[in-house]
């Protein structure tokens, strides 16, 4: 596996920017500015670099999508968020028509940010393209039909130009997938959701999200810490704060960022990924999130190595 | 897990000491148990002195958020007091310094809940 590429990271809900966030970015910005002047494109963009993440930049708002670029010519791809629109633009622009591929889509669960982005995934309406949609409900290939089904979309199922195929995974279970081993493990969630776990010769990475995790049962502990275990890579339901997960927000099916943390260092993890971010929040406080949890692992570490604690965001390439 | 008490201006302070991980934290409860059974309307309130501890997991925490509903329930007053720079940090950061009450030190605890 060579990289991650993080097409959608929002959770539940797709958002966007406001035109007060625009302005309030811009207005930061011309504050840090003072007064500078730029004589070159290149002086200009150096001062924007170096501007927080929040000001010259924006975690987006697509639900759920993450690709996962192998080391042969088959696609894989977590979840059909409202991401899997720029990721399909993406792969036309990129491969063009006719030229066959093949997408591996490994779906959490059947709620519909999970699920909403498929109909416009473009690569579906071209034929000659192979599409395996891998997951562990029962109900797969029924729900991903249902929502291109009059009154709820104009294009019917039966219009996809691909070749669809369902595949369903036992849980726990590995299977092996062009190249990569994949293994799902259910989760806490309404409806059940799964992870994945990737796995080549080289590299790990792991796909957990919409996954409440139980604080008061260990076995489920060393369950996720077995699942984690020394991988390259988490990509982590960190929706809400801990204190929000166990009180007003317990049995919503989501996790924090300090589970998130305890849990990668316990596995030994390399990198933990921030994901599935909750759509009330705006940039500033994402930020704010992501040098919180940066903070909490400095303090918490002990004697481990350090765990990299990264904020997944719209468009973010990461290489493994 | 041994949890020390004593009265001090009419409140139940009990020293909390070491490492509340996710190994600790059901000795934790079990500890903590009998004492929330007294934490109840008409009786002292109860303020744990985390003064003894050092790092607190998230199962831990769940055990403070756990007593401190309880104590609601029963109509008691529960909450902790003299917490180290980090585990301060650790409560700022998981929001619980939002959902526990939290004093700076046993005595400001003291001034506020005593008799």
């Amino acid at each position: 596996m060579k990289r991650v590429i993080f097409w959608g990271t929002r959770g539940s809900l797709p958002v966007a920017l406001t035109h007060r966030d625009i302005r309030d970015k811009i207005v930061a910005a011309l504050t840090a500015a003072n007064g500078k002047t730029f004589k070159t494109r290149q002086a200009l963009d150096e001062f924007v670099d170096q501007l927080p993440f929040a000001v010259n930049g924006t975690f987006g708002g697509d639900s759920a999508c993450v690709e996962i670029v192998g080391d042969g010519p088959e696609h894989f791809i977590c979840d059909m968020g409202s991401g899997a629109r720029p990721l399909g633009q993406a792969k036309i622009a990129q491969y063009g028509v006719p030229n066959p591929q093949t997408y591996h889509i490994f779906i959490s669960h059947l709620h519909w940010d999970h699920l909403m982005g498929f109909p416009y995934f473009a690569p579906m309406y071209i034929p000659g393209n192979r599409i395996v949609i891998h997951g562990c409900h029962p109900q797969l290939e029924e729900s991903i039909r249902l929502q291109m089904q009059a009154p709820c979309f104009p294009v019917d199922y039966a219009q996809a130009g691909a070749r669809i195929e369902f595949d369903l995974m036992t849980p726990d279970k590995p299977q092996y997938i062009a190249g990569i081993n994949v293994t799902p493990k259910k989760q806490l969630h309404a409806g059940d959701s799964y992870g994945y776990r990737f796995e080549s010769l080289e590299r790990t990475v792991v796909y957990s999200t919409d996954s409440e995790h139980r604080l008061d049962d260990p076995a489920e502990h060393d369950e996720f810490v077995a699942f984690f275990a020394k991988a390259d890579l988490v990509i982590f339901d960190a929706m809400y704060s801990l204190a929000e997960a166990v009180s007003v927000k317990a049995d919503w099916g989501h996790s924090s960022n300090v589970v998130g943390v305890e849990l990668c260092q316990a596995a030994a993890a390399k990198r933990l990924v921030l994901f599935h971010h909750e759509p009330v929040h705006d940039d500033k406080q994402l930020a704010r999130l992501v040098a919180e949890t940066r903070r909490l692992e400095q303090i918490t570490r002990g004697i481990r190595a350090p765990l990299e604690i990264i904020s997944a965001y719209d468009g973010l390439i990461l290489p493994l | 897990m041994n949890l020390p008490t004593r009265e001090q201006a009419g409140v139940l302070i009990v020293s909390v000491s070491g490492r509340i991980d996710h190994v600790a934290s059901e000795e934790f409860t079990k500890a903590l148990n009998p004492l929330l059974d007294r934490c109840a309307q008409g009786h002292p309130p109860i303020v744990l002195d985390f003064s003894g501890v050092d790092y607190i997991s998230s199962a831990g925490l769940r055990v403070l958020m756990m007593a401190s509903r309880r104590a609601k329930a029963q109509m008691g007053t529960f909450a902790i007091a003299a917490l180290q720079p980090l585990v301060q940090e650790v409560f700022a950061i998981s929001r619980f310094n939002l959902i526990v009450p939290c004093y700076q030190s046993v005595d400001a605890a003291c001034k506020v809940l005593g008799a």
